[in-house]
């Protein structure tokens, strides 16, 4: 390719040609330059209202309905129509093929860095990252939410409207302990258990030592503990997916019930990997779409007109506030995951001698995009920041750490600071704000009283002292009791198993009923 | 790679507008509530243009395990002049209280969003009706409803039956003996692979089904169908409701601002709940007149007081126009209240004998001046005169209005659904 090939387009207007011309160059340095592996891409073009839609029914472009849904438009919209919100450029889907949503209103230059952005940044992202593989089916997504949508459908019209939802209201506010943490275990098949029995057997027999005979054991665990082991052992406990365990065990649900809460729970597990890799995500796309441009850039493909408009918006997606600045809210995802991309580039070509003594393995290794793709694969925003923060990006951003502790009446301590001293403490704290363990409260299902009154009981591991907010804890065991229809308590423990505070739900009449 | 681009722009919008539904549906008490508040202040005209309302969230709230308090670290940018070790005493806070996160509490609890013109005005007159809506009358220019009426050889292409046109063709296809698809292919098979004697002969043949074919054909315009509909006449309840506004001198401009108001809100609920409500104007002073709503609503009057005028020539307008057999009467009157004393018995006779007894209902609205009413003054003439009528038994409601503020709530209260009564279809 030439410096002086024809540019892309001229001034601001597109059509759907242009937009074939800006895929079909930005896919030849996607593909060439930087090694990128794709899903196929489907570029849909979208109205305003339309992206406010799909903002409802967060990003996906088809859904079952809910109130809620509902009411997030009219928010959204009241927001968007005052001015206080602007919409996105676009949203892109984890499916393949990997469908972008690009706003009508888009100039040709915004079009460019979309496409860019989302069907070859995230795309490769969806399609690489061991989250994304091992958690969601990009091909199996959009038939799943179009089953979903049906039978949600079929089910109001058999069950009512009222019983469906107030399911799925409950369901909804089980979501966030609705998720697999850990990929389950593989069922054997019976002639692979019976090479693995085969196995065992002949391990023990190598192994055999009469001395074990003679070894102590413990007292005997009396018939009251092997009962709880039993039943616990039955009911798969404890269990932390709390919408898993209902669907499972719930004794009075309907069949219906189950499958909605089966919908539900499905849905969380699919959107788990975005949570947990906003910072790579957002990094990698800005990253590849940063590359892309500047590419047709300098190929002259893209008139320095546009260039410059282009760096205006990334240079607005980029921005990081102060912690002291009125528009600070938190870490912008992009910022930080685009800088480290960017830091980790000039680690492998450029290195100095810091980054050698941090970064050894990668330090002036010379293959920016192998190591990329390496991280981009392998991680995610927990493990990365906490492995590829360099100090001279805390340096940069001047990161501090503040520990803040209620008894501590003095105030808030500054715990750390981007010096020699507080580098990889700042670094572990920021690492582990992004770890989901520690993003949700760590609930569990620890017994059911099978004997007694049905009792489900449910443990919540207090860390750091952080408690669950009363009012809305009530709420969501009561529709816990709703759907188990028997009474539910949940006792919150510290770490020395202390009980802190417990609450009891009853379920609702009308649940008991459905 | 293929790469497609779709153009979903014209795709049918408003994909989220059942949910939204759903939600106003759901949080229909709490949203009637916000709309009456928002509405009060506003002026008539601008409520029903929509418009924000805003919500507690009391109900509507979606409830998650989420935590707060405890030892909180967390990793900020842009450090300035901090070194290690430092304390930074809490903002805002005498010493040792929680400090609150920005991001949890309960920030939403008041939630705004806009309602379209359609759905206020729907949740601003939802609960009302007109009281003992009875007489039914199959109204003859006025047939509404259609239902279906067999078929016919002639329609719009919207309405073609496709089964029934179907039908048809595949009898009169099987009647002409129209030569099967498979019957050619099946020829046509044989002529691949046949010899020469067999081939002239099969040629033949063939253009001679195929021929039939074109003759016949799949389908013919005598076939089709069209599924034709009739109009069907429906019996509406006519009803009339008659705006009796006095302007008299002794009006004050507060005064006929509370009325008009006041007849503002009931033009708006009859015209948007009742199709086939007749509303008559009468506006009077010592006279009364008939007149049309620009002038009922903008036109400047005054005189002085005779109220069994407006009776009067409502009386006659009854007489002339509405057959208190067919028509619901409705009468919604409203004055300061005084009367002249003289017309006392005639106003009161004329609202006994010839009025209430053909009246679905009467309501009475008493202006007052800003202020208020103090509870010493004694009752006005025409309240007196109406209380009376009351206590003996006429279908009257009457109430007193002396703050903007209360037009809505006393109009609510006397058109509000009434329990106990049937609801008739508007």
């Amino acid at each position: 390719m030439t410096a002086t090939a024809e540019p892309l387009f001229q001034g601001a207007d597109w059509d759907f040609l242009t937009l074939q011309r800006i895929h079909d160059a930005c896919e030849g340095i996607a593909r060439s330059e930087l090694g990128l592996d794709v899903y196929p891409n489907q570029i849909e073009v979208i109205t305003a209202e339309q992206m406010l839609d799909a903002y409802s029914s967060v990003g996906m472009p088809l859904f079952y309905k809910h109130w809620s849904f509902g009411k997030h438009f009219a928010f959204h919209e009241a927001s968007y129509r005052k001015g206080l919100m602007g919409l996105a450029y676009e949203i892109v889907i984890n499916s393949s093929p990997c469908i972008s949503y690009l706003m009508e209103e888009n100039t040709a230059t915004m079009q460019a860095l979309v496409i860019a952005h989302a069907a070859f940044g995230h795309n490769h992202f969806f399609k690489n990252n061991y989250l994304f593989k091992q958690w969601t089916d990009a091909n199996g997504i959009l038939d799943y939410l179009e089953f979903a949508k049906t039978y949600v459908a079929q089910c109001e019209e058999r069950q009512g409207r009222l019983a469906v939802e107030q399911t799925l209201d409950a369901a909804h506010a089980l979501m966030s302990h609705g998720i697999d943490r850990y990929p389950g275990k593989k069922k054997l098949d019976l002639g692979a258990e019976e090479k693995r029995a085969g196995r065992r057997r002949l391990h023990e027999e190598a192994a055999f030592n009469d001395l074990w005979r003679t070894v102590p054991t413990g007292p005997a665990k009396s018939d009251a503990m092997l009962n709880v082991e039993r039943r616990r052992k039955l009911l798969g406990l404890p269990q932390e997916n709390l919408l898993y365990f209902l669907e499972k065990t719930a004794p009075r649900l309907q069949p219906w019930q189950r499958e909605l809460l089966r919908i539900v729970r499905h849905i969380a597990q699919y959107f788990y990997p975005q949570s947990q890799t906003k910072v790579m995500n957002e990094g990698t796309a800005t990253y590849v779409h940063y590359r892309i441009m500047k590419r047709l850039h300098e190929q002259g493909r893209i008139s320095d007109g546009n260039f410059l408009e282009f760096l205006q918006s990334h240079t607005n997606v980029v921005f990081q506030p102060d912690f002291d600045d009125p528009r600070f809210s938190g870490f912008n995802p992009y910022a930080l995951g685009f800088a480290m991309m960017q830091d980790i580039e000039r680690i492998v070509s450029n290195p100095d001698d810091e980054d050698r003594e941090w970064f050894p393995e990668i330090a002036g290794n010379g293959d920016v995009m192998g190591v990329l793709r390496n991280i981009w694969a392998n991680y995610r925003d927990e493990s990365f920041i906490g492995q590829y923060l360099s100090p001279r990006l805390m340096r940069h951003f001047r990161m501090f750490h503040l520990h803040d502790d209620p008894e501590e009446r003095a105030g808030v301590k500054v715990d750390a600071i981007h010096d020699e001293r507080g580098y990889r403490r700042v670094r572990r704290e920021l690492a582990k704000q992004y770890d989901v363990g520690f993003i949700d409260a760590n609930i569990e299902v620890v017994d059911v009283d099978l004997a007694g009154d049905r009792r489900l009981m449910l443990r919540h591991a207090v860390v750091k002292g952080a408690q669950l907010n009363e009012a809305d804890a009530r709420r969501v065991l009561q529709h816990l009791a709703d759907l188990w229809s028997y009474d539910v308590s949940l006792v919150e423990v510290d770490a020395a198993d202390k009980v802190l505070k417990e609450y009891v739900a009853n379920p609702r009449a009308i649940a008991a009923a459905a | 790679m293929i790469m497609h681009i779709i153009d979903r722009r014209l795709n049918p919008g408003s994909k989220s507008l059942e949910n939204r539904q759903r939600f106003l549906r759901r949080a229909k008490a709490l949203v009637r509530g916000a709309v009456k508040k928002s509405s009060q202040d506003r002026d008539i005209k601008d409520v029903l243009e929509g418009g924000e309302v805003s919500i507690p969230l009391d109900g509507m709230n979606e409830p998650r395990f989420r935590r707060e308090g405890g030892t909180r670290d967390m990793v900020l940018p842009g450090n300035k002049k901090f070194v290690e070790g430092d304390i930074l005493p809490r903002s805002g806070e005498k010493g040792g209280g929680k400090p609150r996160d920005p991001g949890e509490g309960d920030s939403e609890d008041a939630f705004r969003f806009v309602l379209s013109r359609d759905e206020f005005v729907d949740l601003f007159l939802d609960d009302l009706e007109l009281p003992d809506l009875a007489k039914r009358k199959l109204a003859e220019a006025e047939s509404e409803g259609i239902q279906r009426a067999g078929y016919a050889t002639s329609g719009s292409p919207a309405n073609i039956s496709i089964s029934r046109t179907a039908s048809r063709a595949l009898a009169r296809r099987v009647a002409l003996r129209r030569p099967r698809l498979a019957a050619i292919e099946k020829l046509e098979a044989e002529l691949a692979e046949c010899d020469e004697t067999r081939r002239a002969e099969l040629i033949a043949e063939l253009e001679a089904l195929k021929a039939k074919a074109r003759r016949i054909p799949y389908i013919d315009p005598i076939d089709i169908r069209y599924r034709r509909f009739e109009t069907v006449p429906k019996p509406v309840a006519q009803a009339v409701m008659f705006c009796l506004m006095d302007v008299s001198g002794s009006m004050s401009e507060h005064m006929k601002d509370l009325a008009k108001r006041f007849y503002m809100l009931l033009y708006v609920f009859l015209k948007r709940r009742y199709r086939h409500v007749e509303i008559v104007f009468i506006r009077h002073t010592d006279r009364a007149e008939e007149v049309d709503e620009e002038t009922f609503f903008h036109g400047p009057a005054s005189g002085g007081t005779l109220v069994s005028s407006a009776l009067q020539a409502m009386h006659d307008i009854v007489r002339s126009r509405f057959r208190p057999a067919d028509w619901n009467i409705y009468a919604a009157q409203a004055s300061d209240g005084d009367n002249s004393i003289s017309d006392g018995e005639v106003a009161g006779r004329l609202l006994t004998d010839m009025i209430l007894p053909v009246s679905q209902f009467f309501a009475y609205l008493e202006v007052g001046e800003a202020g208020g009413y103090t509870f010493d003054m004694p009752d006005s003439a025409l309240w007196t005169l109406y209380e009376r009528l009351r206590t003996g038994g006429a279908p009257l409601s009457m109430r007193k209005v002396s703050e903007r503020s209360e037009i809505f709530p006393v109009f609510h209260d006397l058109f509000h659904r009434r329990g106990k009564q049937e609801k008739t279809a508007p």
